[in-house]
């Protein structure tokens, strides 16, 4: 099913912010690479090579209140009318089993005016009752997916609740059998779901995890989320890594436009090289913490410490580079210049510490460690705070009182709505760039 | 008269600048094979070794003696660092990653009456320093000799474009004035402030001090400036920054002379009476300069002087790469050839090596300029 001429494909930068320079002995080098793609070409009209199946929970408990059903099945008719013509698509209910609403029979329909009404037509027939068991969902919809030859392939999850009705096993297993075959973003509608679920699935899955509180908000949201989808226009890029013989990549993570932890997704690609999975683009930017720790050279010497290319596998096994920059090392006796800090690392480091201090203080906060927890909280205000990250301010200033936010200083509120704490654990690893 | 008391040799390592025995073979340092010809136009081998039969560069007096030519990328070259992997399109090793040697790493030249060297020395990863030198014929029959030496600001953004555009085009400017009869010490105020806009021009339209400078302030590109010209009897040297000038009598019996006073703290705490020599050089602040070329230059003053040595000589002008390793005229004086004046280019490596042997922490460029001028070979140059 390769496509080999792509002229949509588009144009890809690779922008490497650090200090190169190490101290004498010095072996650990990092970088911001900025990946940015514009202009793909694609004429606004013209379908993108897309499929796309939408899982909607309809597990007993979204009959209560009864608005949530109802809310959900206009908000994936709000999807399906954001699908653009041409587009596959499927839709299926969830509960504790998977079942194909529209069009059934393991097969995609292709978005026109005709499909579209006849699939949200289709949705008036859903109706709660049953379990939840999610594994199964990501299972149907990956044979749906894979079946429709598309080469952009995206799934939207929606569930209210846990994943009773399976074992964690069972869910992690199909999300590793899925993951790489489709993307999918996950929402959790009310606040009667578990947060590392939804955010597991969307991470493992390379999608975006929220939380849609408010029923009433899904179908804003559903539509987002469908007119994001049909802005890809290439799938499975990699983010491939060549480093130097005796170097070792420390870590590589996504850290805008939010935090990903990717180093553990490596799959090798030729000698000393390695690809790591950045899913699809459309229109866009992120940005990538690289770390690599080289061997040690003397002052004076310079390395490549990592090449880092934006790369499309070819199912022949080849890869099209698509852009790369170099990561270099630099060993000085100045002191001055090897003891700066890029300001780029430094706000992402700010901000991956920021994610953590937040789901470390939610958690304290759950086992009862008050003082910990405030601790915590506490270093979060203040790093949301000096780098910037307002969106991330408010939602801690629902969680805590803040005092002095310059130093960190909180105290934890004594009452805190679910949906507060939902909100900042789901959203916590939501990232802004450094001001300008 | 023993002009060459070291037979031709690789000094330091080609690829990792360990130094070097006359009988080494293979690197001490990373094990590199040094029979093994270096790859034309890369290797730091700045002679032929005595093992592969090369022609001495005496073969070449006169004309350019650096080869110039890079290789083009991506052709098969083996990286001179590990000798394993291949040299990848942008010049790192496609094995472990080392860059590989840069033509700026060691450039020489010689032109008739004036020749420069120029090193990146042993512990900087680039040569920031930049030389142009010339021989001119004047309208009025005589000849100029001319050099000019810049040393980029480490501490700004890409000094080593600061450097080579100062060099170029300052001594672009000393010929062209020359040759509409400027006087030698206005031609050269002329030329430094040209070199100056040229400097500042590189910082782009608008430069300022760059944002987000919580943890660091880009500046400007930015070179110190020191020129040597001789037209007849007149010996005409012009600056700014810490790059200098020495006059060194051919008999050494007689006194050697510093031309040129830095613009650097170290000086101005000197000139201040605040400071002795010894406890101003000691000082970590000594190099701050306090003039230069570019646009964060407060207000450029180019320094010049004229001189009418009565004896014949060299004028050795040079960046602190080599003056930290002789600073009073007495110890340059004492490092430099004896047979400097016939043997220009010659004398040029030896202060290279000399410099580099003492620890060779910066960069390093030397031009010696013999006096009186050559007249022979002007014409052609």
């Amino acid at each position: 099913m390769s496509n080999l001429a792509r002229p949509e494909v588009p144009r890809f930068t690779v922008d490497v912010y650090q200090n190169a320079y190490l101290p004498e002995g010095g072996r650990e080098v990092n970088a911001i690479v900025t990946v940015s793609s514009t202009g793909g070409g694609a004429p606004a009209g013209t379908a993108p090579d897309a499929a796309v199946v939408i899982m909607v929970d309809c597990s007993g408990s979204m009959d209560y209140p009864p608005a949530k059903m109802r809310n959900a099945r206009d908000a994936t008719a709000a999807a399906v009318d954001a699908l653009r013509d041409g587009v596959s698509f499927a839709v299926v209910a969830g509960t504790h089993q998977a079942r194909e609403v529209y069009p059934g029979g393991g097969r995609l329909a292709v978005a026109d005016a005709t499909t579209r009404a006849q699939a949200k037509e289709a949705l008036r027939k859903l109706s709660p009752g049953g379990g939840t068991a999610i594994g199964t969902w990501l299972r149907l919809a990956d044979r749906l997916l894979s079946s429709s030859g598309r080469s952009i392939r995206h799934g939207i999850l929606l569930t209210d609740g846990r994943n009773e009705h399976e074992e964690p096993q069972a869910l992690r297993a199909a999300l590793d059998s899925c993951a790489g075959r489709f993307s999918c973003d996950a929402r959790g509608v009310g606040t009667d779901w578990e947060v590392k679920e939804v955010t597991g699935i969307a991470s493992a899955l390379l999608g975006t995890a929220d939380i849609v509180a408010d029923p009433a908000g899904l179908a804003a949201d559903f539509t987002r989320m469908m007119e994001a989808a049909m802005g890809k226009e290439v799938a499975d890029v990699a983010l491939r890594l060549w480093t130097p013989m005796g170097a070792e990549v420390t870590f590589v993570k996504q850290v805008a436009p939010s935090m990903e932890e990717l180093t553990s997704r490596r799959t090798e690609a030729g000698p000393r090289a390695g690809d790591y999975p950045t899913g699809a683009w459309g229109e866009e930017s992120r940005d990538y913490h690289v770390c690599v720790r080289v061997p040690e050279a003397a002052v004076g010497q310079e390395m490549l410490a990592a090449r880092a290319s934006l790369v499309l596998p070819s199912p022949d096994g080849s890869a099209q580079v698509l852009a790369q920059g170099l990561i270099r090392a630099v060993w000085t006796d100045d002191l001055a210049a090897s003891t700066t800090i890029n300001p780029r690392v430094a706000h992402y480091t700010d901000q991956a510490e920021l994610a953590q201090v937040i789901q470390q203080g939610l958690d304290l906060r759950k086992s009862g460690d008050m003082d910990g927890a405030t601790a915590k909280l506490g270093r979060a205000v203040q790093l949301a705070n000096s780098s910037g990250n307002e969106a991330t301010a408010r939602l801690l200033a629902k969680v805590v009182d803040v005092v002095d936010a310059a130093t960190g200083t909180v105290r934890l509120k004594a009452k805190v709505t679910a949906e507060a704490e939902m909100t900042l654990e789901t959203r916590s690893t939501k990232t802004v760039r450094v001001k300008k | 008269m023993s002009q060459l008391p070291q037979p031709a040799q690789l000094t330091v390592c080609p690829a990792c600048r360990e130094p070097l025995d006359p009988a080494d073979n293979y690197c001490g340092g990373c094990g590199a094979d040094l029979s093994a010809p270096p790859a034309e136009g890369t290797a730091r081998a700045r002679r032929p070794h005595p093992g592969d039969g090369g022609a001495p560069p005496e073969h070449r007096p006169g004309l350019p003696a650096q080869s110039a030519h890079q290789a083009p990328p991506g052709t098969g070259r083996r990286c001179a660092a590990c000798r394993s992997g291949m040299i990848d399109n942008d010049g790192y090793c496609e094995h472990c990653g080392h860059a590989q040697p840069r033509e700026r790493d060691h450039m020489e030249h010689e032109t008739a009456g004036v020749a420069a060297v120029s090193d990146r020395g042993l512990r900087h990863h680039r040569n920031e320093d930049a030389y142009a030198v010339s021989s001119t014929a004047l309208p009025d029959g005589g000849t100029a000799v001319a050099a000019v030496v810049c040393d980029g600001v480490s501490s700004a953004s890409r000094p080593d474009e600061a450097s080579a555009a100062a060099s170029a085009g300052a001594l672009a400017a000393i010929e062209e004035a020359l040759g509409r009869g400027v006087p030698p010490r206005e031609a050269t105020h002329q030329a430094i402030l040209l070199a100056a806009g040229q400097v500042s021009a590189l910082a782009g339209p608008g430069h300022q001090p760059r944002e987000h400078s919580r943890y660091q302030q880009e500046n400007a590109p930015a070179c110190t400036i020191v020129s040597a010209v001789i037209t007849g009897e007149l010996l005409t040297i012009g600056w700014v920054g810490d790059s200098r000038a020495y006059w060194v009598p051919d008999d050494r019996g007689t006194q050697p002379a510093r031309l040129t006073e830095d613009d650097s703290w170290a000086a101005q705490m000197v000139a201040a009476g605040l400071l002795s020599e010894d406890e101003a050089y000691a000082d970590e602040r000594a190099h701050a300069i306090t003039g230069w070329l570019g646009a964060d230059a407060y207000e450029v003053e180019p320094h010049t002087a004229a001189y009418h040595p009565d004896r014949p000589g060299v004028v050795v002008v040079c960046t602190d790469g080599l003056w930290n390793y002789a600073e009073t005229a007495e110890q340059m004086a004492a490092v430099v050839p004896a047979d400097a004046r016939t043997h220009p280019l010659e004398s040029a490596r030896r202060l290279v090596e000399y410099a580099l042997a003492c620890g060779g922490h910066d960069n390093v460029t030397v031009a010696v300029l013999p006096f009186p001028a050559r007249a022979e070979g002007a014409a052609t140059a």
